[in-house]
């Protein structure tokens, strides 16, 4: 489960000062405030830039050019469901119907609640092993819709009686 | 002595419940008071056995599997550890006819050593290829590597030696060597496996490339999507560095390597090498024009190698045995092996190396045993989401570069993705375009407005909308994406697209679907 805490600059310069000897430091910087903090925070682009000696815009153009990165933070769970050829072929075009109607949310979103974050992937290296999904980091093969009900009510916002 | 029980931790096993299956085993062994030695190996790739266990006997290893954590118990009182029968018993490892008949040369040691034991790495032949290259002169190496006949195994199967020999020719007072491991196609989890149960393959293999051109640093671009690789790969430069291997000297007495593993943000287009390179610079992942080459200005606009990780990995085994050995496999241009990832619907996926020249028929029906569903095969994708599909009458192409471009399709990293007869090309071919509206850097206009184009032009076709001039649109749309991209991105989505409309035309040309009842939300 995405433990995060809240945003804090302090915090931010410090990895940033951490990683910024680094050739190309951006990308790990990202990732290491996005491990951190569970999403990068528009207040932590001037930082980037001024510790990189590079311009916002050129920041915030590398956040929004990758997939990975956020601009506000997922649900306490992120499931990740493949949606390329391999799963295609086992039938995860049905699972991601399910998925959706299960967890209340379109693929690409968050809900309300904000116990889920439903996104697609394209391809988790587990080919052989279709349809495969990724919940928090951990990856699942042959994922049917039963089995992938199981792994949703394992998780603990998801677990009976446990409102957050 | 104790018995030594590997139970895999590949992510591919792990997915399906090793995790599990080691704490059963650990937990059932201390229960009875038997001392074992549990080691976690990577994955022998017998994917459709996985959790595949193995126990060390004196004659041989002997496998169990797909083993749940409610088997253990009952294999211990099978006495498994002694190799008794019991019902998941598959006999000794090495027999089992999928692996048995595998040509292992870059895999030789996956699934076999501890993937991060040092020890266990050097006993089975690590580090010799390196030995070996350290007593040769760099242009001696790179002309071993071109007369080994290796081809790049990301896609593009240029001459590894030639795309060397343009970077040791490069005067520089830096260099880079840069292992493409953004493994993205669908279909593929060669690098993946070999990063989690044999990384110290690569690790000598970049070291190899390092010493050959003069490069002193090294980066690993993986894809965010393999966490588990990450952090094993991580772990074993770690390692490999503090043992003196690799660092300040290689092996001690050679020229300074150092190894750094960078983790990629989840886009696809950083599969492609300028791409990669803009990226580890900290920039978006903008596709560069060529020239320069990236063995001329690539990294830093320095001199850089860019392999992919299969080709890097196969290195050491060419001065291990010598490159004779490695080009005395394979047929034709395609020397040596190829790593075959069989997946999709498929009822034994995995992992098939055997030299270039097995037929997709025997991959799919021999070892594949047809497909998972026990429905009827229809189509085939080879070479990820920009390979082409192939019908039952294409089956008895060889998997040979050349072969390959012939029909129109290509080897790409050798994914291999089956499909029964439930799939719609149509659909497919869809994909296709949308995959590449959603991957493209947006670089080019062939690719960035043309995949989006692609899609929609599609759209029509499927719902009957004058479907003879949206054909005719495609086909034209298609010819301009292959002449006009910038790479390979938008170069090659019509190959999927065009194979699809050539073999299965059928599809193409049903009633219009009634329009589904979610359209209304």
């Amino acid at each position: 489960m995405a433990q995060s805490a809240p945003f804090d600059p302090d915090i931010a310069r410090d990895v940033i000062a951490g990683l910024k000897h680094l050739p190309g430091a951006t990308l790990p910087i990202l990732h290491a405030l996005q491990d951190r903090f569970g999403y990068v925070d528009a207040a932590a682009v001037p930082l980037i830039a001024d510790a990189l000696n590079l311009s916002r815009a050129e920041i915030h153009g590398v956040i929004s050019f990758y997939h990975d990165f956020r601009d506000a933070p997922a649900g306490a769970h992120v499931i990740k469901l493949c949606r390329a050829e391999a799963c295609q072929s086992m039938g995860c075009r049905d699972l991601q119907r399910h998925a959706e109607a299960r967890l209340g949310v379109a693929m690409g979103g968050t809900r309300a609640d904000r116990r889920a974050t439903l996104e697609p992937v394209y391809c988790l290296g587990n080919c052989a092993l279709s349809p495969a999904v990724m919940i928090d980091g951990e990856l699942h093969g042959r994922v049917n819709a039963a089995r992938f009900d199981e792994l949703i009510d394992g998780l603990p916002a998801f677990r009976s009686g446990v409102r957050r | 002595m104790s018995v030594r029980v590997f139970v895999p931790i590949d992510a591919a096993a792990l997915s399906v419940g090793a995790e599990r299956v080691a704490q059963a085993v650990a937990r059932e062994a201390g229960a009875r008071g038997i001392a074992i030695e549990l080691v976690r190996n990577g994955s022998r790739g017998l994917f459709w056995l996985e959790p595949l266990v193995e126990v060390e006997t004196p004659a041989g290893r002997i496998a169990y599997g797909p083993v749940a954590a409610a088997d253990v118990a009952g294999l211990f009182d099978a006495d498994f550890l002694a190799g008794g029968a019991h019902s998941l018993a598959l006999g000794p490892t090495e027999e089992i006819d999928f692996l048995k008949r595998q040509e292992r040369l870059t895999f030789a040691r996956c699934g076999i050593v501890d993937p991060l034991s040092l020890d266990d790495y050097r006993a089975h032949g690590g580090w010799k290829g390196l030995e070996t290259a350290l007593g040769l002169t760099g242009a001696e190496i790179v002309e071993q590597v071109t007369q080994s006949g290796l081809r790049g195994r990301g896609g593009a199967g240029f001459p590894t030696g030639i795309k060397w020999r343009t970077v040791l020719q490069a005067p520089a007072d830096q260099k880079y060597v840069v292992c493409n491991a953004d493994e993205g196609d669908s279909g593929t989890f060669a690098d993946r496996m070999l990063m989690e149960g044999d990384p110290y393959a690569l690790i000598e293999g970049m070291a190899i490339a390092g010493v050959a051109v003069g490069a002193t640093q090294g980066f690993v671009y993986i894809r965010s999507e393999y966490p588990h690789a990450f952090k094993t790969f991580s772990a074993a430069i770690e390692r490999a560095t503090a043992a003196g291997l690799i660092g300040a000297a290689v092996m001690g007495r050679g020229p300074a390597f150092h190894l750094e593993a960078r983790l990629g943000a989840g886009a696809y287009i950083c599969g492609e090498e300028t791409s990669l390179l803009e990226s580890l610079e900290g920039k978006r992942g903008l596709v560069r024009f060529k020239p320069p080459l990236p063995a001329i200005e690539g990294l830093f606009g320095k001199p850089t190698i860019v392999n992919n990780l299969v080709s890097l990995a196969t290195v050491p085994v060419i001065f291990e045995k010598g490159w004779q050995y490695y080009r005395d496999f394979g047929m034709g241009r395609s020397r040596g092996t190829l790593p075959i990832q069989l997946a999709g619907n498929v009822k034994r996926g995995g992992l098939v190396e055997r030299a270039f020249g097995i037929t997709l028929r025997e991959l799919i029906e021999d070892y594949g045993q047809g497909t998972a569903s026990g429905r009827p095969f229809r189509a085939v994708q080879v070479g990820g989401p920009l390979g082409a599909y192939f019908p039952e009458a294409l089956l008895n192409t060889p998997l040979d570069y050349e072969a390959f471009t012939a029909a129109k399709g290509m080897v790409g990293h050798g994914g291999v993705v089956v499909f029964d007869d439930r799939v719609d090309l149509a659909e497919q071919a869809r994909f296709a375009m949308e995959f590449c509206a959603v991957e493209s850097c947006g670089k080019c206009t062939p690719c960035r407005i043309g995949s989006t184009r692609g899609k929609e032009v599609i759209e029509r076709i499927i719902a009957g909308q004058d479907r003879a001039k949206n054909l005719v649109l495609l086909d034209d749309l298609c010819t301009l994406m292959l002449d006009g991209s910038l790479c390979a991105l938008g170069g090659l989505t019509p190959y999927p697209v065009l194979s699809a409309l050539q073999h299965f035309p059928d599809d193409f040309d049903r009633p219009a679907a009634a329009p589904p009842a979610r359209a209304a939300e």
